[in-house]
């Protein structure tokens, strides 16, 4: 089948961009602090965990899967590592590597279940996020950690400069993992032969086996990866909050698909970037932020944000409808 | 396996009574009596339709090749938007006066729901959107729309002719369980005797093919989501009654088990294939496990892993069966000769 062949259009992140740069110029013109540095170092930190989880999904998104069970997999992840930390009082690289480990036997074993079951990818992680959280639930008992180590509630921060005023800029943990997870993401996918082995798999899965890609092996790293990533976004999310509640990630899964999404990522797979992955992200921040500055009530922000992804679907659709027209083989 | 039973019960529903069978055989040593005790029958039949009805709901977007994610959205809206009718009775209304205003909030509630309907199958039929984005679109923005509305608190005390829908019986039959019961036989008759439904289970096989026979898929996709939306409706009817209130966030953890509910029950989730009798099947199998697990002091989180780990071994099974396939036939081969011409 062709995929959306958009000939002469522009392409999802100019228009993405153009709806970005128009949301700026009013917001900034209405309210000026939107555009200052605390501002905008607050709105990457409260996206960090979000952020990260859309630079995973996208790469399991354009090798033509989905996964549902990241934040059930992120749950178990800091539960965790939080705990053995109370435990043992392991530091920063211990939790790291079991927090990560956790993240990617559990994306392994959804890798394992995709390219083994036959069953769509949405049906396997659905299933295996029940299990997973079911599990996290009972043997937790829903309870939260009340007390974190001392050293997780220290900042791990770069770049810290103040200004004449005495406000404190830095560059927190959540943004610097923000900023490497989308880069590795953008390196994996352009530069490595497993990115375009993974483009190849979603663009056409049964000409990537014929031409000999190991595509069983392709879905195991895929899936490790989303893994992999969940499980260290846990750790910026419980450090951002510092809190841990088992239950405080699941049902958010749906935020980060829209994200990803709106950035033009094809549920079909195959297509998909980086950088509109970023933009589809910054849309629905901006939006958020944007509307706390307007002074509404945050009551409305659901309303908005599905406004947003309504209105960018459609339009989306609409710029492809002519397909219907044009070549009715593509119904 | 008699070609008899396969042809009217289906394979797949052989396999959930299988399914069913074992679990009571399992049960029954660990639980004795009390899993089929009335006091256990009845709370099963008061908490199954709410899920099941909302599975119906899902398995008719399914169906059509689709998915709507935004079924629980609207469940909760179309209650939010009865109850708001209820309340705006006068004080002291009774007798006929009272009867219209509930007669009214049910219908709000409907149509609040075809709405919604009509905005998805619009998205998704005229414009092409796929169905998940377009129904996670529809979801944040419906649910959206009702905390914006309500601020997330709870409307509640509803008249008694309302309350029974969740809590009452005929016949000893509880009302919930009637309901379930009356929209699953007419969604069996609709899609299966009737043109709309050849229409929409045929979309879930091959919408080309559909649309190259003449037939308006576009118009079709409408209706579909427009009735997956009803039966969302009756859905929200029935948890506003058995809570007496009505919220934005009602049943959400639903969402993803009514998709488990419909891959377990034999809904194809590429869409096509799939009954009625099935879903209901796993419905009843969901139940039961849920049930065990609270009287065996089990954590209600368990359940969750429980249905599906079944959902994961159901799944492995076939793809197990599908390896050993080969082999099987090699064996049976000279039993499968083929017949003798006949003079």
């Amino acid at each position: 089948m062709v995929k959306g062949s958009r000939g002469g259009r522009a392409p999802q992140e100019l228009w993405l961009g153009l709806v970005i740069l128009g949301m700026v110029v009013v917001l900034t013109a209405l309210r000026p602090n939107f555009l200052g540095v605390q501002n905008i170092l607050e709105m990457m930190n409260a996206t960090a965990f979000n952020g990260i989880l859309v630079s995973g999904l996208l790469v399991v998104l354009i090798a033509g899967g989905i996964d549902i069970s990241f934040a059930a997999v992120a749950s178990v992840a800091q539960y965790a590592a939080l705990t053995v930390a109370n435990a043992t009082g392991a530091g920063w690289g211990e939790i790291v590597a079991i927090a990560g480990g956790i993240g990617l036997g559990l994306g392994l074993v959804n890798g394992v279940l995709v390219s083994t079951l036959g069953i769509a990818s949405i049906i396997v992680t659905i299933a295996t996020q029940s299990v997973i959280y079911g599990i996290l639930l009972t043997v937790t008992r829903g309870q939260d950690i009340f007390t974190l180590p001392a050293w997780f509630g220290d900042p791990v921060d770069l770049f810290v400069t103040s200004d004449a005023k005495g406000n404190v800029y830095a560059v927190s943990l959540q943004i610097w993992a923000l900023v490497l997870a989308f880069l590795a993401a953008w390196f994996l996918l352009n530069r490595t032969r497993f990115g375009r082995q993974v483009f190849a798999l979603g663009g056409n899965p049964e000409a990537a086996r014929r031409v000999g890609f190991g595509t069983a092996r392709l879905n195991l790293l895929v899936y490790g990866y989303m893994g992999l990533v969940a499980g260290l976004a846990s750790l910026v999310q419980a450090q951002y909050t510092q809190s841990v509640s088992p239950t405080a990630l699941v049902g958010r899964e749906l935020e980060v698909v829209a994200a990803a999404v709106l950035g033009g990522a094809s549920l079909e797979g195959g297509h998909g970037s980086v950088l509109g992955a970023i933009l589809g992200l910054a849309l629905v921040v901006i939006m958020k932020n944007g509307l706390a500055l307007l002074g509404v009530s945050s009551y409305w922000s659901d309303f908005f944000t599905g406004l947003v992804i309504v209105a960018a679907v459609a339009g989306m659709a609409a710029r492809a409808r002519r397909r219907w027209h044009d070549s009715p083989g593509l119904a | 396996m008699p070609a008899f039973l396969l042809r009217h019960v289906g394979r797949t529903n052989l396999r959930l009574l299988a399914l069913l069978a074992l679990l009571c055989l399992a049960a029954a040593p660990l639980i004795g009596d009390r899993l089929f005790a009335p006091a256990g029958l009845r709370s099963m039949a008061y908490q199954l339709p709410e899920l099941g009805l909302l599975s119906l709901a899902m398995m008719v977007a399914l169906l059509s090749g689709g998915l709507d994610l935004s079924i629980i959205a609207t469940a909760n809206l179309a209650a939010l938007a009865a109850a708001a009718v209820l309340k705006s009775a006068p004080a002291g209304a009774d007798g006929l006066v009272l009867l219209a205003v509930e007669a009214g909030a049910l219908l709000a509630g409907l149509a609040t729901a075809a709405l919604v309907g009509l905005l998805n199958g619009t998205l998704i039929g005229y414009l092409r959107v796929s169905p998940i984005l377009a129904t996670l679109g529809t979801m944040t923005l419906v649910k959206g729309l009702a905390i914006g509305l309500t601020h997330g608190s709870v409307i509640s005390e509803f008249p008694p002719a309302i309350l029974f829908l969740g809590s009452g019986a005929v016949l000893g039959v509880p009302m919930p369980l009637l309901l379930l019961g009356l929209v699953a036989t007419a969604l069996g008759v609709l899609l299966t005797r009737t043109p709309f439904g050849v229409v929409l289970t045929l979309m879930g096989s091959n919408q080309q093919a559909v649309r190259f026979s003449g037939i308006d898929t576009r118009a079709a996709l409408l209706r579909v989501y427009v009735l997956a939306s009803l039966v969302a409706a009756t859905a929200g009817f029935v948890m506003m009654a058995r809570f007496n209130s009505a919220n934005a966030a009602y049943g959400e953890s639903y969402l993803l088990v009514t998709i488990l509910a419909c891959v377990l029950g034999g809904i194809s989730p590429s869409g096509g294939f799939g009954r009625v009798g099935g879903l209901v099947l796993a419905l009843v199998v969901l139940q039961l496990i849920s049930t065990a697990c609270v009287l065996l002091d089990f954590s209600q989180f368990l359940t969750l892993a429980v249905w599906g780990g079944i959902l994961l071994s159901v799944g492995m099974i076939a793809a197990v069966r599908d390896q050993l396939r080969p082999l099987l036939a090699g064996l049976r081969a000279p039993v499968l000769r083929p017949a003798p011409p006949r003079a």
